[in-house]
């Protein structure tokens, strides 16, 4: 798993970045009360705001980690988006991406260095 | 800028795992650990503790020693019957302005010998200035700066109050007692900010601590930030000075006419009289131009303040915006409020509220979302 300054983790599954918020983020957000999704095939370039999380105390923006199509979202945030703060890195992962070189990913940081980035 | 300033109760925000933040130049606590959709639920389900200290208590005593004196000033300052406020009553009130606008709003307690006021935070000082420059010629105005405000509210508020301060439970709705006790002279009113039943209670500030650590002894009890008490009013219907009224937007407009008595309207025992009686009399009669409203976003989208209002999903201007909105934990949905032109202030008139540039429908609905529980 990698990790990006904006809080977000990417995992690679079957040759798709798989994309999610950290726990750290969820924490900060506060509890999650709507998740408003991508379309799918929408294409994005990095820093794109491709999502918006609403919290019971303001609106957030999750920026496209990389350039890319939108291939997969999980609509299930929509219905209960308090899976946010439940399960960050796990079922409450936001889309995945078809990006042309999965070595970007090698440059963003892993998990140790991520924990030192929040300190 | 200037030092934030700390309530009494500063240590044990933070021994208690709150996140403080800065609030009408106080470090106050947002949240604890509980996070804001539990403590809103928690205090809908048995009782919230709030530290609302950083509020303004004031009293106003009559130089005469006549209450009718203060009252009959404080009338010229407010669109609200003080005369007729009977002793160990309180009643909601706002300070206007010529224009009719809102200064602030405000609870004021007849006690007897005085009247005490509860002003917000943010405009104490400017609220005090007013009073002292209207009443200086009749009363006595003095900030009551070394007492703790605390609010105990939720359906298990009564029986954990009762317990430590005997006699809370015979009280109605906006009753005021003074009780003294092992935490000194309590002046407890019957009221809140959340829709709950509920009191509020002046405590001598040294001994604000014990008496909050003895009501969260009780397990009934959490505490509860501001995260949470702005959910909880919104569900109330309740207005926030600085987002549902300002000087922009008068009583009548607010949906606030409830609070201006017989004797202070038109052919009253002392119709107007107050600053902007012009105005507010002339809504009171005619009705105004705009209404605060009750919105319901038909979508899970929050509806925020600021969001602009269009009367149809494309085209046309602006019809209003929203002055407060976010999700409702009791309610289980988005719930906002704002003004509308009255002809689109009806009870399900479809609207739309423009969220990140997408037109989203919203209904208008009545005020509050969730029914009030006071003991009446």
């Amino acid at each position: 798993m990698k990790f990006t300054e904006e809080h977000e983790w990417l995992r690679v599954e079957d040759d798709l970045v798989v994309v999610g918020i950290t726990g750290h983020a969820a924490e900060q957000l506060g509890d999650v009360v709507f998740v408003d999704l991508p379309d799918e095939g929408t294409v994005v370039s990095k820093d794109d705001e491709v999502v918006v999380i609403e919290s019971v105390k303001a609106a957030s923006d999750i920026l496209a980690p990389l350039d890319g199509e939108i291939v997969e979202v999980n609509s299930a945030l929509t219905d209960t988006p308090s899976m946010v703060n439940d399960d960050p890195l796990g079922e409450a992962w936001f889309f995945k991406m078809k990006v042309e070189d999965l070595s970007a990913l090698d440059d963003m940081m892993d998990e140790a260095a991520y924990k030192a980035f929040i300190g | 800028m200037s030092e934030l300033k700390r309530t009494a109760l500063y240590d044990l925000h933070v021994e208690m795992g709150a996140r403080m933040v800065p609030f009408a130049g106080y470090e106050m606590p947002v949240q604890y650990a509980l996070g804001v959709m539990k403590e809103h639920l928690h205090c809908r389900a048995a009782a919230g503790l709030f530290d609302v200290s950083h509020m303004g208590q004031v009293i106003v005593r009559p130089l005469s020693g006549d209450l009718a004196d203060a009252a009959r000033g404080v009338e010229r300052m407010v669109p609200v019957d003080v005369l007729g406020l009977k002793q160990g009553r309180q009643r909601y009130a706002m300070f206007t302005d010529t224009a009719g606008g809102i200064l602030d709003d405000l609870m004021v307690a007849n006690r007897g010998d005085h009247l005490f006021l509860v002003v917000n935070a943010a405009c104490k000082a400017a609220d005090i200035a007013h009073l002292r420059a209207s009443l200086s010629d009749s009363c006595e105005v003095t900030e009551v700066a070394d007492r703790a405000l605390l609010a105990l509210q939720g359906p298990a508020a009564e029986t954990v109050l009762e317990a430590i301060a005997p006699g809370v439970a015979a009280m109605r709705f906006m009753d005021v007692v003074t009780l003294d006790g092992p935490f000194g002279a309590l002046w407890i009113s019957r009221s809140g900010y959340t829709g709950e039943d509920g009191f509020e209670v002046s405590v001598p500030g040294d001994r604000a601590l014990d008496f909050a650590r003895a009501l969260l002894a009780e397990a009934a009890v959490q505490p509860i930030g501001l995260g949470a008490r702005d959910s909880l009013r919104l569900e109330a219907g309740l207005c926030l000075y600085g987002n549902d009224i300002d000087t922009t937007t008068t009583p009548v407009e607010a949906a606030l006419s409830w609070a201006i008595q017989k004797a202070r309207r038109t052919d009253g025992a002392r119709a107007g009289g107050f600053p902007g009686a012009d105005r507010i009399l002339r809504e009171l009669d005619a009705g105004p131009a705009r209404l605060r409203v009750g919105l319901l976003p038909q979508t899970r989208a929050p509806m925020r303040e600021g969001t602009r209002l269009f009367a149809a999903q494309e085209g046309g201007a602006p019809i209003g915006a929203v002055t407060s909105g976010a999700f409702g934990p009791s309610v289980g949905v988005p719930i906002s409020m704002g003004y509308v032109p009255v002809d689109l202030a009806a009870e399900g008139t479809k609207l739309w509220g423009e969220v990140r540039g997408k037109r989203l429908p919203v209904d208008v609905a009545a005020l509050p979302f969730r029914p009030s529980t006071y003991k009446r």
